[in-house]
């Protein structure tokens, strides 16, 4: 709590030039706002009446030296001239006032989104792997909504309902005690009321909140499910099953709008309530002669103007809490640790031998997932990896990219360890392409320019010809502009593949990783592709992780992962001959053939 | 998919819109017209309050009396309670409003829904069709429920107060009355302009909340791609965007109420000098209560002027929710059920099963072309005669029309030529629903409702025994996992089924296709998403599920394909092979390429796995 006070009062001293105008504003608006009221009590008693001033002396000493009462009344026009001049005064104050916090509450809200944003990217690859997006989301919008919300316009109000009660009791009391304290005497109740009303209430909207969440979740899994519902003829059932979830929703809001509804009645019940009071009690001290008529006039309106802010203060308070929730929930974004810029980090070429040095890593502080690899990943060749299930291939290529750190050991890029090379450097020269490649909701064309915006047409459709995706997106109806994603067409793995591929080839590499990102073409399309890749970038250091014989055995070298260990590395005619996974693998063909030689048994014995 | 994007109107008020809207309320006009009266007891209620101040000037004070004070209290109190009662009941009713318009464009929608064809789930997609029933829904319900009331107290509010200040004096009331109509004037302007900025604002606030969900779900790659500054720049292009709306909305409400005010306040002057002066004159024209009355008044008057002006605004805007609810709840579905069949038959809710013939399960297209509404050409003049009880592999890649074959055959998509006999009989003369309830109908991501797994096997037909459920589970091979789980068929899936693997979600709805006891079987891509051990499971069960049954099966792994009666393979629509597996494999044709090359990665994986 005090810690996101703390916060809360840290976000309002970036713009305090902004929160210090806005203070000074709603106080003149306040005072001249109240002026009015006293305006009209002098012109009833005085000007109208014959009783006595209630001017301060300055002012009775002013209008004296004119000539009192006389003056005024021939030149009666001077009253409503100053009503409307209160009112043309306190309004542009409060405008002021208004824009102020609109603008404070906005930067804060634009600053906060800028921060969050710019936290999410540079927070840890293993953050993200392990975030929950849909939490996430909720912090970053409805919980910055929240804070400024209670910035921009809640505090406001808050610190102006103070203000004006304030110079109200002052000015009422100064006026009339006793009656003032008439006047007074149910608002403790009313702000009470208010306040513990919305705190229990919270509840109510919870509930309410609830049960349109199930509602959606029925309809939501109704429509994905229509093939279902509709298969099995299950229509009327899915029509009970709505109905009830919507009778529900429909009670329990109706629940929470009847509690309002008391509340309300009640508290307008005992806003009217204090009106009549004072008014009666003015009354009656008027007609004993203890009071004028524009004295009555004074505490009715200034109680009129009153209580329906004290009721919104109660509101306000009750809802501060959630603000300080919302920002502790933001703030634990902000605070996570995120790759930081390095200075002095190195920017060397990457087009050189890649050199595992006992290097050990593991997830968090259990099982190593890479135990004491050591291997050399030779300049300009391609190097296979074959593994089982979690033998660690995938964590080895995320290294090379610095996306985590090995626990100990070092890998090393032409001699220089890359945990000295910069970051931005490092990834902008390595071209690691994920299995599950994520686009991006924009056209094709801009996914595939997306690492690289100044790439020329020509580039971006001859790497797309290299990938193998120009066929299927020419063969679209927008082509190239064809949109991906929600507001657009769905795309098959092996095409999202295809197009991640092209797009990490157009960035100018010098390590191209493929993490298991062609499982999803098929087998011809794949060989089709790495012809290519050899004819048009032979030069690039290429590592690539794969289960397919025909794959593994084109590469230079092919490094057999087992449970975080090197088993064995070499080339495909040695690696054939020695028993291991590799040879396992290999079987798979002579295991094909028999297959194959079994159905031609079935249709020759059919023949027969 | 332009025609998704949510649209703004600026089209003039439609009044036909709001009639038809009222029209659907119906069951709760009798609510509205109680609303309208509670709420012009309690504008008047605002009009007497300060006739009472000015009474109490002008008698007791001026008089210096306390006779009839009594009364006077009780009347004050008596009018007091009235509106008390009346504000309590208008919120009790708009809320019962709200809440009952709100269920009832739901069920109507809903029931819509369950009847529009799949050709129309293709061009909406699912968050749009949620968003119309849910906020723009909600957003009409209150429109009708609160928004109405607001512009009846606003609108008799003025009235009366206008009719009482002419009654008081008219002289008076005559120049004041002149300030409204600029009132009027200004606060519409004023109004339309917050609410376009206030859309501005909405529009770019949901742009900020797909760019954080893209920020996140896409933060992996994008680290790659080392695009982190990029995305940056273009987020701050929404959130600069963002702030500049806020604050202009923001500063045109600080500008407008001033504005308002002061206006107003040239009505408080004028009653001030002019009343004034003519409680002055001698002999006294007016009181001073008077006077007082006509200054509380003109206080009052903005306030009713401005709610008018923006409930006017506001229906300009939620009419764009009208005119998208309206249009959901009156679209036509283009597969139904010819009048004779429904009348032989039952329609979709109230089947008459005893005069369902049986479905036997054989198949015959004849001829069939299918095209979607776009125009796309899937199927040309395609032919094919499955007997009863044959199951039919289909293989072909994305796009082929494989796809397109069963949801024809499921009649979820009509023919647009040619015709599909079901036992010798074209189906379109025999109900939806008796086709439909006669699917047994697996897909590849297995769809699970929420409720636990016993209601999600028999959510085919909810009347089963704990014995059917049982069995139909042990026969898919579901029984032994289920179980195993401490709360056995008790388990509650988790919505979407969360809770479950992928494998299990599809033994799952392999125990459900088989409780309905189904004539024909449809496997879409049933096994391609489910780990090895679950697919060997699954092998085991659709070899005794299919047998005696009409089947078709769509699959990528041709471990399930192979076992089928015939495979045939589609390309661009047509048949190019057909045969057995082993037929298919001699002849070394397209199917033996996809094969081959399948069964390595296949067994690659396996390896790898370990198995």
């Amino acid at each position: 709590m005090k810690k996101g006070l703390q916060a809360l009062l840290a976000l309002v001293r970036e713009n305090w030039a902004l929160y210090i105008s806005a203070t000074l504003a709603t106080f003149i608006t306040v005072a001249v706002g109240f002026a009015i009221p006293l305006v009209l009590s002098e012109t009833v008693d005085v000007v109208l009446g014959e009783a006595p001033s209630a001017m301060p002396e300055w002012l009775k000493d002013l209008v004296a030296a004119r000539g009192g009462r006389a003056f005024i009344r021939e030149n009666y026009w001077l009253v409503p001239l100053a009503v409307v001049l209160f009112n043309l005064i306190s309004g542009v104050f409060s405008y002021i006032k208004e824009r102020n916090t609109a603008l404070a509450g906005e930067n804060i809200a634009k600053n906060l989104r800028e921060k969050i944003y710019r936290k999410l990217s540079y927070l840890s690859f293993g953050y993200h792997a392990k975030a929950e997006t849909g939490d996430l989301i909720q912090r970053s919008t409805s919980d910055v909504d929240t804070v400024r919300r209670f910035l921009s316009t809640q505090l406001v109000e808050a610190f102006r309902s103070i203000v004006m009660t304030v110079i109200a009791f002052w000015v009422l009391f100064d006026r009339d005690a006793q009656t003032a304290l008439y006047s007074v005497m149910l608002i403790p109740a009313m702000f009470t009321a208010s306040y513990v009303f919305f705190k229990r209430i919270t509840k109510n909207f919870q509930l309410s909140d609830a049960s349109e969440g199930k509602m959606s979740a029925v309809l939501q899994e109704n429509l994905t499910g229509v093939r279902v519902v509709r298969a099995f003829g299950m229509q009327q059932k899915e029509v009970e099953k709505f109905d009830a979830a919507s009778r529900d929703f429909q009670a329990k809001t109706y629940r929470l709008l009847k509690n309002l509804a008391v509340y309300w009645g009640s508290a307008d019940f005992l806003t009217m309530l204090q009106i009549m009071i004072t008014l009666l009690v003015c009354v009656w001290k008027a007609i004993a002669g203890e009071m004028t008529v524009g004295t009555l006039i004074v505490f009715t309106s200034y109680i009129s103007m009153l209580v329906y802010p004290i009721r919104q203060l109660g509101r306000i308070l009750s809802d501060a809490g959630k603000s300080l929730v919302a920002l502790g929930r933001i703030n634990d974004i902000l605070h996570e640790p995120a790759e930081e810029e390095e200075e002095g980090a190195l920017k060397p070429p990457l087009d050189r031998d890649i050199v595992f040095d006992h290097v050990t890593f593991g997830y968090d502080q259990g099982q190593p997932v890479l135990d004491d690899l050591c291997m050399t990943i030779p300049a300009g060749r391609t190097v296979a990896l074959l593994g089982n299930t979690g033998s660690g291939k995938s964590s080895l290529v995320h290294l090379l990219q610095r996306l985590y750190a090995p626990t100990s050991g070092t890998i090393t890029i032409g001699g220089v360890d890359i945990q000295k090379i910069d970051r931005k450097h490092l990834r902008a020269h390595v071209g690691l392409m994920l299995q599950e490649p994520f686009l991006y909701g924009r056209s094709i064309y801009e996914n595939l320019s997306i690492a690289m915006p100044g790439a020329s047409e020509n580039q971006v459709k001859n790497m797309s010809r290299i990938a193998m995706a120009d066929g299927f997106i020419t063969e679209f109806e927008k082509g190239y502009d064809t949109l991906i994603g929600e507001r657009g067409i769905t795309l098959s793995g092996g095409q999202r593949q295809r197009i991640a591929i092209a797009r990490t080839l157009l960035k100018d590499n010098d390590i191209l990783i493929f993490d298991d990102s062609l499982s999803a073409v098929d087998m011809q399309t794949d060989q089709l592709i790495r012809r290519q890749l050899r004819q048009h970038k032979k030069d690039v250091t290429t590592i690539i992780i794969s289960h397919r014989v025909s794959t593994l055995c084109e590469a230079d070298l092919i490094v057999v992962l087992e449970n975080g260990k090197l088993s064995d590395e070499g080339t495909h005619e040695e690696l054939i001959q020695r028993p291991g996974l590799y040879q396992q693998i290999f079987a798979i063909q002579s295991a094909l053939e028999d297959d194959i030689q079994k159905s031609r048994e079935a249709v020759a014995k059919e023949g027969c | 998919m332009q025609a998704h994007d949510e649209m703004d109107y600026s089209k003039k008020l439609d009044l036909s819109l709001w009639k038809r809207l009222l029209g659907i309320a119906k069951p709760y006009h009798k609510h509205l017209w109680w609303i309208m009266i509670t709420m012009a007891i309690c504008a008047a209620c605002d009009v007497i309050f300060p006739l009472l101040t000015g009474y109490a000037i002008d008698h007791f004070i001026a008089n210096q009396t306390t006779m009839g004070l009594g009364g006077f209290v009780a009347v004050y109190m008596a009018v007091l309670l009235v509106q008390v009662a009346s504000i309590y009941t208008f919120l009790l009713l708009s809320g019962k409003t709200e809440v009952g318009v709100c269920y009832t464009i739901r069920s109507l929608g809903f029931k819509k829904l369950q009847e529009l064809p799949f050709s129309y789930y293709d061009r909406m997609p699912v968050g749009y069709l949620l968003s119309r029933m849910t906020t723009d829904t909600q957003r009409l319900a209150d429109t009708i429920g609160w928004s109405l009331l607001d512009l009846v107290w606003g609108v008799i509010f003025l009235v009366m107060c206008s009719i009482q200040m002419f009654i008081l004096r008219w002289q008076l009331a005559a120049v004041i009355v002149l300030v409204l109509p600029p009132l009027a004037l200004i606060s519409m302007y004023f109004q339309r302009k917050i609410l376009a900025a206030y859309r501005e604002v909405r529009k770019t606030n949901s742009r900020i909340t797909s760019a954080f969900n893209e920020g996140i779900m896409g933060a992996r790659t994008t680290k790659t791609l080392v695009r982190e500054e990029a995305n940056f720049g273009e987020f701050q292009e929404l959130t600069t965007r963002m702030k500049k709306y806020s604050v202009r909305s923001a500063t045109l409400s600080a500008v407008f109420l001033p504005i308002v005010v002061s206006l107003g306040s040239l009505a408080t002057a004028y009653a001030i000098y002019k009343g004034g002066l003519e409680v002055m004159a001698v002999p006294q024209i007016i009181t001073l209560g008077t006077l007082q009355v006509f200054v509380n008044y003109t206080i009052q008057f903005f306030q009713p002027v401005r709610e008018i002006a923006r409930i006017f605004a506001e229906l300009q805007s939620a009419q764009a929710a009208a005119e998208r609810v309206l249009t959901l709840l009156s679209t036509e579905p283009d597969i139904q059920d010819t009048e004779k069949v429904v009348a032989l038959y039952g329609d979709n809710f109230h089947p008459n099963k005893e005069n369902w013939p049986e479905l036997l399960g054989d198949i015959r297209f004849e001829d069939v072309s299918f095209q979607y509404t776009d125009g796309e050409k899937v199927l040309e003049h395609f032919n094919l005669h499955v007997k009863a009880g044959e199951s039919i592999a289909l293989v072909g890649e994305t796009g082929s029309g494989k796809s397109t074959i069963v949801n024809l055959l499921c009649r979820f998509y009509e023919p647009t030529e040619g015709r599909i006999l079901i036992d010798g009989v074209d189906y379109r003369e025999r109900s939806l629903l008796w086709l439909q309830s006669h699917l047994g109908y697996v897909l590849q991501q297995p769809h699970m409702f929420s409720g636990t797994i016993r209601d999600n096997i028999r959510y085919g037909k909810p009347e089963a025994t704990e014995d059917e459920v049982i069995r139909a589970a042990k026969l898919a091979n579901a029984d032994p996992f289920i179980t195993k789980l401490p709360k056995g068929y008790d388990t509650p899936v988790g919505e979407g089924g969360s809770l479950l693997s992928s494998g299990e979600k599809q033994l799952i709805s392999f125990a459900r296709a088989i409780l309905v006891d189904p004539a024909l079987f449809i496997l879409d891509e049933a096994t391609s998403s489910v780990d090895t051990h679950s697919e060997a499971l699954i092998q085991q069960a659709i070899t005794g599920i299919l047998r005696g049954r009409t089947s078709f099966m769509i699959a990528h792994r041709l471990s399930t394909v192979r076992k089928a009666d015939r495979i045939i393979v589609i390309e661009d629509g047509k048949i190019i092979e057909e045969g057995s597996h082993d037929q298919l494999i001699v002849k070394q044709g397209h199917y033996y390429q996809l094969y081959t090359s399948q069964f390595q990665d296949e067994q690659g994986q396996a390896v790898l796995r370990g198995e």
